[in-house]
């Protein structure tokens, strides 16, 4: 296992697999890129049985067949918009292979004080517990099977810090091996390492959620690399590093893009007194008309149109330049066919549409561009944030569909909120304002929205695939 | 103790490795990115392969199976639903 041509192999597997990384350039590029991770991986499966005589391998193909075949139905039969709650499942699968494995390691080479392979291996356990139940708890909560809000016990930090204390305590006692106190040990461990994952992720909800699945990404492949380090297996210490890598970044892109910290999102830490919002993201005079209103400011009533539906067509019929703005609502109410139909519709008829996706729209990152792929808008037709943002001012309408938070101006304008500083797509520089969202509710942040009040807006509320259908009919017989 | 150093370097080499080259990715492929490395992380199973390269006992030929079946289920579910994912975004070119 140590000789060089084992080493090369090793490395040559490395690299393809990071050659697929590396084609995650654009949406046709990936493709090969995903093929060729799935490649190496397969090449490191034939790799391993190779080097080593693998018993009972009745069993091992039957655990195989059954595995793959349920992980491909599940794969093809998911839609879309259960992605998120699919993938928090798979890290939650992953989590319990890797500390299945390290369990086995450990109680099979006995090894007595603390070298570098145990800590691995207790790392390896603890990481891939809390990883299991971190990842169910989010699953259930964006397959809206257990409530979405973030749960607080009494207590809740001191629980969490209990737990921590506990498992260290515990893995400390497994320094003098006498098995099989040592199996009952690791069990404890195990045991308490699930109950820090639930602890830990029934304190997030909402707007968070995409933070979360991050973080577990992260978490499930460092325990797979710390599994790597027990079995010295150089194989599965770069694969899990790297996922490991990979879902910091995603974790740190998601808290960016919400103005979070990942100790404000774990604990329910706040900023008292956050930093002046407007001129953390936007330079002074690029935000001339922002206004620092306190909420004790009687808030101007919303423009009732009497036919909002006629504003709308008239609108739409004026515009140059429109752009959408989508929010999870459109998503939940599994709207984005009915919407990006209209925008097809927009575009025949002349006009110069966009997509504007904000980075935490959905609920995983960029699922919401995912959504839309499945609702065939082109991909060359979505713009981020920092290339329309200043765009919006020559944008004569936008179109927000199920979208509260992410176009909020009092993130710009208000100090002291949970969303002051987070970037927003500045949809109230437009010269008019269509706002198709279910109700005027504030969204998960619980800010309201004084962009529903803006005189330029149009409000078009209720079931976002019932306004689009009357929209495209409005539409389509006006142009008549 | 060579041994443990290379694998201390393959550890932090691939942590920059990977930052390098996922910090690139645009946020439009986020999604198929976090499914992709989902399915990596499943990497396990080649330690849960490894579980039956010395002969298993009965614990340890359940715990060996659920562990290569989940990590199963969760490198081919990963892989199949970044290719469904990937497969839908078109350009108008296309």
């Amino acid at each position: 296992m140590n000789s060089l041509t084992d080493l090369l192999i090793d490395l040559i597997i490395i690299l393809i697999f990071l050659s697929g990384f590396s084609r995650f350039r654009t949406p046709g590029a990936a493709r090969t890129g995903n093929l060729s991770a799935a490649f190496a991986l397969a090449l490191a499966l034939v790799v391993v049985m190779a080097r080593h005589r693998i018993m009972q391998p009745h069993v091992v193909i039957i655990a195989l067949m059954i595995g793959s075949v349920l992980g491909w139905l599940v794969a093809m039969r998911v839609n879309m918009i259960q992605i998120p709650a699919m993938v928090a499942f798979q890290h939650g699968a992953g989590g319990i292979a890797a500390f299945l494995v390290s369990f086995v390691e450990l109680t099979r080479n006995v090894l007595p004080g603390f070298g570098v392979e145990k800590i691995s291996g207790l790392l390896g356990l603890t990481i891939g517990a809390l990883t299991f139940s971190g990842s169910m708890i989010a699953s259930g909560k964006l397959a809206n099977i257990l409530k979405g809000p973030p749960v607080r016990l009494p207590g809740h930090s001191l629980i969490t810090l209990g737990l921590i204390v506990l498992i260290i305590f515990t893995a400390y006692f497994t320094g003098s091996p006498q098995a099989p106190l040592l199996n009952v040990l690791l069990v404890v461990l195990v045991a308490e390492s699930v109950m820090l994952g639930l602890v830990f992720s029934i304190r997030i909800g909402g707007a968070d959620m995409p933070v979360l699945i991050s973080f577990l990404n992260a978490t499930a492949g460092l325990a797979a690399a710390f599994c790597g380090v027990i079995i010295h297996n150089r194989l599965l210490i770069a694969c899990g590093a790297t996922v490991a890598a990979s879902g910091s970044i995603l974790t740190h892109v998601m808290c960016r893009a919400m103005n979070r910290n990942l100790l404000q999102v774990f604990i329910g830490f706040r900023v008292k007194d956050a930093a002046d919002p407007v001129r953390v993201f936007f330079g002074e005079g690029e935000v001339t008309d922002a206004v620092t209103v306190t909420e004790e400011e009687p808030a101007p009533e919303p423009v009732r149109h009497a036919d909002p539906l006629a504003e709308a067509i008239e609108a739409c019929r004026n515009a140059e330049n429109i752009v959408f703005i989508p929010g999870y609502g459109m998503a939940f109410a599994q709207a984005q066919f009915d919407v990006v139909a209209f925008a097809a519709m927009l575009e025949e008829s002349g006009k110069n549409v966009r997509f504007a996706i904000h980075p935490v729209a959905g609920r995983m990152p960029g699922h919401m561009d995912v959504l839309l792929a499945e609702a065939n808008l082109s991909f060359d037709k979505r713009v981020d944030i920092d290339d329309i943002n200043p765009d919006f001012e020559n944008t004569d309408l936008v179109i927000v569909v199920g979208a509260c938070d992410v176009v909020n101006p009092a993130a710009i304008t208000m100090k002291n909120t949970p969303i002051s500083g987070m970037p927003i797509l500045m949809a109230h520089l437009a010269r008019r304002i269509l706002i198709c969202n279910l109700d005027e509710k504030p969204g998960y942040s619980g800010i309201d929205n004084p962009l529903y009040r803006n005189e330029k807006a149009i409000l078009l509320l209720g079931d976002a695939r019932e306004t689009f259908r009357k929209l495209t009919e409005a539409y389509s017989s006006s142009l008549n | 103790m060579s041994e443990l150093l290379i694998m201390l370097a393959v550890f932090v080499l691939s942590i920059i490795i990977g930052y390098l080259l996922i910090s690139k990715v645009p946020n439009m492929l986020h999604t198929p990115l976090m499914s992709m490395t989902n399915a990596i992380s499943a990497v396990t199973i080649l330690g849960a392969l490894l579980v039956f390269a010395v002969k298993p006992d009965l614990t340890e030929t359940l715990l060996g199976a659920a562990a290569i079946a989940l990590a199963a289920f969760n490198v081919v579910g990963g892989f199949t639903i970044t290719e469904r994912m990937l497969r839908m975004f078109k350009s108008r070119k296309e």
